[in-house]
């Protein structure tokens, strides 16, 4: 996938502070800030922080890589179910792959995801590492 | 408006061409072949209007456009054309949009043709391309790959039902002992439980014999009413039920993780349109991109409980013999997976096991075909029933 600049941009904010969107109908908090809420289609939607803490709902340990992300095989992908409720797809890191487990507790950090080319612009983002903060 | 009374559909005609590396072949060629075939077997002249099932088209041919190139290159100018872009369920896409024009009476005779070229990039372009039928932002940005979405899939299956990696192997040999009668098959070699379980990971719990292979191929079909059915002698196979059900692209944003809804909504139509319960289901093709996709395609069709479709490859009950046949040419993991065709492959295949022309690969006594083609890992779901008349 070739670099896109202003996609990159735009999106920064929800990559360096995980926040997701309440829906004031029914209350659920989905992983992203979305205009309509995907379990009652309700169109009230506000921000909400969250804290980054959760655990391991899947994971897969990648060998092959997609373009741009095979300097860091083998990786762990997962999907963490946040103690908020909503499910965030997300890197795990600072662990050896043989060691990450279904249901193990994690915490959000912010981390490189991936540089477009040896001279070129470097993606930050949260990823998640085995919980420490108590 | 008057409402008159929808046409009832038939497929006249099939062609598809072996599902292959055809390094000699160009997109539009496997098309044309394709297309060519199935008009020949239809006895029509030519369609009224063509339907174009692709997805990669554009990223690894520099190909958009594809409905009416096709239909130009095959020597129908003029008709009505359209390309249909459903990620992986291109192909039953447009087969689905081919039924609605005669279903609806605009048309009395159309092509569908589900195309794909995957072998013309070499750099890992159509791993890129696959992909694109995740989430992009959710799931693309963050390096998961369309294997990877099916291992956190199958990962989570595993920790919840505790199935053995042999119970998965099961799906695939089952796959490739039926591709061996299959002469447009892609591997037409039976594989062994430990080949499979000796495949090298690629997205682990997700190994190579989990997934179908890449493949160039294309497939066609021509529908038709049945008074133009009927003039050319061709009342063989109808459509009796269509149905599309659509869920998130991402599999953060699903109501339950292990349940497809659009596999469960999509097929619950299907059947209950054509007046048909799963039990009544001869054979079905389903979209087993990869082994867990088989595994909970059969669970949300009806045809295990929850966390027991596993069950069914191990105990035999999905072979050709058995009491619910699934990929009885191989499925797309041996007959191939040229993304975009695999929705029409199955199709084709489905009129030959109806019309008694499956050869090798016959169900015996098959009444009621079950076709479906899935887009992403349960986002887009195209299913249809098809009987001989
Ligand atoms: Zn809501």
């Amino acid at each position: 996938m070739a670099l896109q600049l202003p996609r990159e941009w735009r999106r920064r904010a929800e990559r360096y502070r995980l926040f997701g969107g309440r829906c004031l109908g029914c209350g659920r908090i989905s992983p992203s800030l979305r205009p309509i809420c995907p379990a009652c289609q309700d169109d009230r939607m506000e921000e909400v922080e969250l804290s980054g803490r959760g655990e391991v709902y899947s994971f897969a340990v990648m060998y092959k890589a997609p373009e741009g992300f095979e300097q860091d095989i083998p990786y762990v992908v997962a999907l963490v179910k946040l103690e908020e409720g909503p499910v965030i797809t997300a890197q795990i890191t600072d662990v050896a792959v043989d060691d990450v487990r279904v249901g193990m507790p994690v915490e959000s950090v912010l981390r490189q995801w991936r540089q477009h080319g040896p001279d070129g612009h470097i993606v930050y983002g949260y990823k998640f590492r085995p919980a420490q903060r108590p | 408006m008057a409402h008159s009374r929808p046409h009832e559909v038939y497929v006249i005609g099939t062609g598809q061409v072996p599902v292959r590396e055809h390094w000699e072949r160009s997109l539009r060629d496997l098309a044309v072949w394709a297309l060519h075939s199935a008009v020949a077997d239809s006895g029509i002249e030519a369609p009224e209007a063509l339907y174009v099932g692709n997805m990669l088209g554009a990223l690894l041919s520099d190909q958009q456009h594809l409905g009416t190139l096709v239909a130009s290159w095959a020597g129908y100018r003029g008709i009505e054309a359209a390309t249909v872009e459903a990620a992986c369920c291109s192909g039953g896409s447009a087969l689905r949009q081919g039924y609605l024009a005669v279903r609806s009476g605009a048309h009395r005779a159309v092509a569908v043709v589900g195309v794909e070229k995957m072998t013309d990039s070499v750099n890992g372009a159509a791993t890129a391309g696959l992909a694109m039928a995740a989430d992009a932002e959710a799931e693309g940005a963050v390096g998961l790959s369309f294997p990877a979405i099916n291992a956190l899939l199958m990962r989570r299956y595993m920790h919840e039902f505790e199935p053995r990696r042999e119970d998965f192997a099961a799906f695939s040999v089952n796959s490739h002992a039926n591709a061996v009668g299959n002469p447009n098959a892609m591997f037409r070699k039976a594989i062994s439980e430990r080949a499979y379980l000796e495949a090298p990971m690629i997205a682990d719990p997700v190994n190579l014999m989990d997934s179908a292979p890449m493949a160039d191929g294309a497939a066609a079909v021509i529908l038709a009413d049945a008074e133009t059915a009927e003039q050319l002698g061709r009342r063989g196979v109808r459509i009796t039920g269509s149905a599309v059900a659509t869920d998130s692209l991402a599999l953060q944003d699903r109501r339950e993780l292990l349940c497809l809804d659009a596999v469960a909504a999509s097929t619950a139509r299907a059947l209950d349109m054509a007046g048909k319960t799963p039990a009544d289901v001869s054979f079905f093709e389903l979209h087993d991109a990869f082994t867990i996709m088989a595994v909970l395609s059969l669970e949300a069709a009806g045809f295990a409980p929850k966390g027991e479709g596993y069950r069914l490859a191990t105990e035999g009950a999905v072979t050709r013999e058995g009491r619910i046949p699934i990929c009885t040419m191989g499925g797309l993991k041996a007959r191939g997976h040229p993304v975009g065709a695999t929705g029409v492959y199955q199709a084709v295949e489905a009129v030959l096991q109806l019309t008694g022309r499956a050869g090798d690969c016959q169900v015996a006594g098959a009444k009621v075909g079950l076709i479906q083609n899935i887009g992403g890992s349960g986002a887009t779901v195209v299913t249809h029933v098809l009987e001989a008349d």
